[in-house]
């Protein structure tokens, strides 16, 4: 069965995408501008300072390897979780999303206060593996839930040993879900800024955080950034290259979804363990630092209820709304680079998901930027933040709309046309209802992203506007730790609810939709 | 239209939720409307809250701030220009005021006023008034040094013996002010010679000041460049008697200089009476005691007393240096990049 259309994208869906694409670009158009105003010589003299090239070159040591780590343990832990026979698998399952409720910067803090030796490459490798493995896992396990062992079993007819019969037959299915965790987490690298920083290792974001910082050099910090943007658009191109080769190897399959679990036996202990470890790592270290430095601080102060819930309430309001923004953005975006192929395509998925390779406070005066000049009465309103969030967080919810889509066969979209149905009739009754699950998926990722979000939260905020990350960090700006602390656990526990709803959320409905 | 209803229910929730937002905002924000004076403030809202509060009390200025670093708003102000919606801008160090009069986005202070500063601590055209000042200082390690055995001036730290032992923040913006002073001080020879001394004696490079002292405090590096507040505000936290890291003031050395936070009146708001009470009240005696007492600071008005246990202000050189220079600022990190370490 087919699942792209080699037909013409229609206009009206085109449109959309191009708007929503527009949108994404604020921040480039931004750049743009003030790289322009900077002038070449100081882009030429930028790349003569010593540092630049170790900086491009941390970054890119660092992106890799964190992708490459989170690959090689969210793929085998999916595994676990889709397809072993394992006893409390939701269980397992919610250990798996939790630590996308950590901010790195939180992990970095805690691991920092436990370990102070903690410095440079590693210690930025290891804390972003911990926060980003989930980005991997959830869309793999998933994938993996929708899929079939049919393939696989047929290579052991054939002869093919275990392993084998995985690569030949389960990995094609996996493979664009699998490229699509990686990108997420190689521009969610790119951008980190609060993780490294701690940690001092030297990348991009922390000298276009300097470069604000000390030499109140808005140009030399816009250069700095759209190095980053070129850095995006090669991870991206890189993945669409990658993933266009995927798809066609999973044109062959085909075959009703069946699956065998596997016995884990003597594999039980070291299998529990991968799955066990990384949460335990990125979610109880912190958290047990930050309750004992609760304890010992001197500076304690009663928490003011009335502000910890206002915050709370603010938290959950404004990321909503930013995800409902972020999936409206990239719902054009997503339907289209499942169906159609082209150049147009391409590029309008590229730009879509170049935002989230920037740093939060280049993203944020981009929009400052823009909204004084477009629509000032919204300015330092809560819709020009939720707005935010979503140009911030929208790529996130590309991956999963585009692969939700894609699992739909376009033969039931024709079926529905057949019987009269129009285009966007066809979308919302047949499409729109078997992708959902993805869908939703997509907008909890955008909201437990945009809780934790602070750089363009401090920039965009309504004037006297707190949320859980702000309070965090006005009171860890001072070493208020301890005063810091109950925010910190709040905010890990409000953002574990959609953390938790996404590691419940599955792709499989599709599958009884389908017999 | 089945798809019509779900995108209005879309944008009703967006409209809901973020109605909701504004009301749950504290009371007494939200009222951005006339009469209400805007305050920009790269400085902790746990520090200076209960002191704009003070002032509301005193004065019945309702007051809105908006709390973000110094460097976050400076971004925000040469970005909104002249449409900002800010009154006030109360910065943590003078580069981000010298960053914002040199873009012609602040109104001129009455002379009156300025001249409470004394020169040295504030700008030198009324553009922003020096409000509190922090020593550079060397924060040693307590367990491995003493007072004694520390370097009484900057320049011993490129000997060998500190190599490896010495952190500072070389992207901060008063760890650049010391190199400045330094450049008017002793010369730019002289201050690029200790600049790649320094880079070539194997120092832990960090990202700020608190940072630096964090390390210090956990015996990671002996030695730390830090401003002096810093080690109070940790002392708070966890206790005097805690802290591993001492420090040792630098009277007469260029890496003991002094760096000012500071307001300025931004131009919309020129002739404001609500932003100038604010400005007038951050200097009166009032509000500079109360930074001695809880923030550890120097004040800036001669005649009130530096917090105990500090050198006098007088102690410590600054020269006829003006802190928010940027054309100084320029060269003082191209020096840095030169060296490799910015």
């Amino acid at each position: 069965m087919s699942h792209t259309r080699a037909v013409r994208p229609p206009r009206a869906l085109l449109a959309a995408a191009v708007v929503a694409c527009a949108v994404a670009a604020i921040p480039l158009a931004y750049l743009l501008v003030r790289v322009g105003a900077a002038g070449i010589e100081e882009v030429i003299a930028v790349f003569g300072r010593p540092r630049v090239p170790v900086l491009i070159a941390n970054t890119v040591l660092l992106a890799a390897s964190v992708t490459l780590t989170t690959v090689a343990i969210g793929v085998p832990s999916a595994f676990l979780l889709a397809r072993a026979r394992l006893r409390g698998r939701a269980v397992w399952t919610m250990l798996a999303a939790l630590p996308l409720a950590v901010p790195s910067y939180l992990a970095a803090y805690g691991w920092l206060a436990a370990l102070p030796w903690m410095q440079g490459f590693w210690a930025a490798w290891f804390v972003l593996t911990l926060v980003a493995v989930p980005y991997v896992t959830l869309p793999v396990a998933a994938a993996l839930r929708a899929g079939t062992t049919g393939l696989d079993d047929v290579a052991r007819t054939l002869g093919r040993g275990p392993l084998a019969a995985f690569r030949l037959g389960t990995w094609p299915q996996i493979r664009p879900a699998v490229l699509a965790g990686a990108l997420l987490v190689c521009l969610y690298t790119l951008s980190d800024f609060g993780g490294v920083a701690l940690f001092r290792y030297q990348v991009l974001t922390t000298a276009i955080q300097q470069a604000y910082g000390a030499s109140f050099n808005r140009d030399y910090a816009a250069i700095l950034a759209t190095l980053l943007v070129l850095l995006a658009v090669a991870v991206v191109v890189g993945e669409q290259v990658a993933r266009g080769r995927a798809a066609r190897q999973f044109g062959a399959v085909t075959g009703p979804a069946r699956q065998r679990r596997v016995r884990l036996r003597r594999w039980t202990v070291p299998a529990l363990a991968l799955l066990l470890v990384p949460p335990a790592l990125a979610v109880a270290v912190p958290v047990t630092v930050l309750v004992v430095r609760l304890f010992e601080a001197q500076t304690l102060r009663a928490v003011d209820a009335v502000e910890l819930g206002s915050a709370v309430a603010n938290t959950v309001l404004l990321s909503a709304s930013g995800a409902v923004v972020a999936i409206l953005l990239a719902l054009p975006i997503g339907i289209l680079a499942a169906r159609y192929r082209g150049r147009v395509v391409r590029a309008v998925e590229t730009t879509g998901y170049l935002a989230l390779g920037l740093p939060g406070i280049v993203v944020g005066l981009s929009l400052v930027f823009f909204s004084l000049a477009v629509v000032p009465v919204f300015y330092q309103t809560a819709f020009v933040l939720a707005f935010a969030y979503g140009v911030l967080f929208m790529p996130k919810a590309i991956g999963g709309i585009r692969s939700a889509t894609a699992q739909v066969p376009t033969s039931l979209e024709d079926v529905s046309r057949t019987l009269g149905n129009g285009r966007t009739r066809t979308w919302w009754f047949v499409t729109a209802r078997l992708a959902r699950p993805g869908i939703a998926a997509a907008a909890l990722l955008v909201t437990v992203t945009a809780m934790k979000e602070l750089p363009a939260t401090l920039l965009l905020r309504p004037t006297g506007t707190d949320t859980l990350a702000t309070e965090l960090w006005s009171r860890t700006d001072v070493s208020a730790y301890g005063a810091a602390a109950p925010y910190a656990v709040v905010l890990l526990m409000v953002a574990a609810i959609p953390a938790f709803l996404l590691s419940r959320a599955r792709t499989g409905e599709f599958d009884e939709a389908v017999p | 239209m089945r798809s019509s209803r779900h995108a209005r229910s879309a944008g009703a929730f967006i409209a809901i939720a973020l109605t909701l937002t504004a009301c749950t905002a504290s009371p007494e924000s939200g009222s951005t409307g006339e009469g209400t004076l805007t305050i920009y403030a790269g400085r902790n809202e746990s520090l200076i809250g209960p002191l704009i509060e003070q002032f509301t009390d005193d004065t019945g200025i309702e007051v809105d701030v908006r709390y973000a670093t110094s460097p976050e708003l400076n971004a925000l102000l040469l970005e909104e220009g002249e449409r900002t919606p800010a009154d006030v801008f109360f910065s943590q160090d003078a580069g981000a005021l010298g960053s914002i009069a040199s873009a012609g986005l602040t109104s001129t202070l009455p002379g009156e006023l300025a001249d409470l500063i004394p020169a040295g601590f504030t700008s030198d055209d009324g553009s922003w008034i020096g409000v509190t000042g922090r020593a550079r200082v060397i924060a040693y390690d307590g367990d491995d040094l003493t007072s004694e055995t520390v370097p009484d001036t900057v320049d011993a730290l490129t000997a060998p013996e500190w190599s490896g032992r010495v952190a500072f923040a070389p992207g901060n913006a008063s760890f650049q002010s010391f190199i400045t002073a330094l450049r008017v001080l002793e010369g730019e020879a002289a201050a690029a010679e200790w600049v790649n001394a320094i880079a070539a004696n194997d120092p832990i490079l960090t990202d700020n000041n608190l940072a630096t002292l964090d390390l210090v405090n956990s015996g990671q590096a002996d030695i730390g460049l830090i401003n002096h507040y810093y080690w109070f505000e940790r002392a708070a936290e966890l206790g005097e008697e805690n802290m591993r890291a001492q420090l040792e003031f630098l009277p007469g050395d260029p890496g003991g200089i002094v760096n000012v936070s500071g307001a300025a009146i931004l131009k919309g708001a020129a002739g404001d009476a609500d932003a100038l009470a604010f400005v007038e009240y951050l200097v009166s005696e009032a509000a500079q005691r109360y930074f001695v007492e809880e923030t550890f600071e120097y004040p800036l008005v001669p005649g009130i007393d530096a917090p105990e246990g500090l050198p006098a202000l007088e102690s410590l050189v600054n020269p006829e240096l003006d802190l928010s220079d940027l054309e100084s600022l320029e060269q003082t990190q191209r020096l840095l990049a030169d060296a490799g370490l910015l």
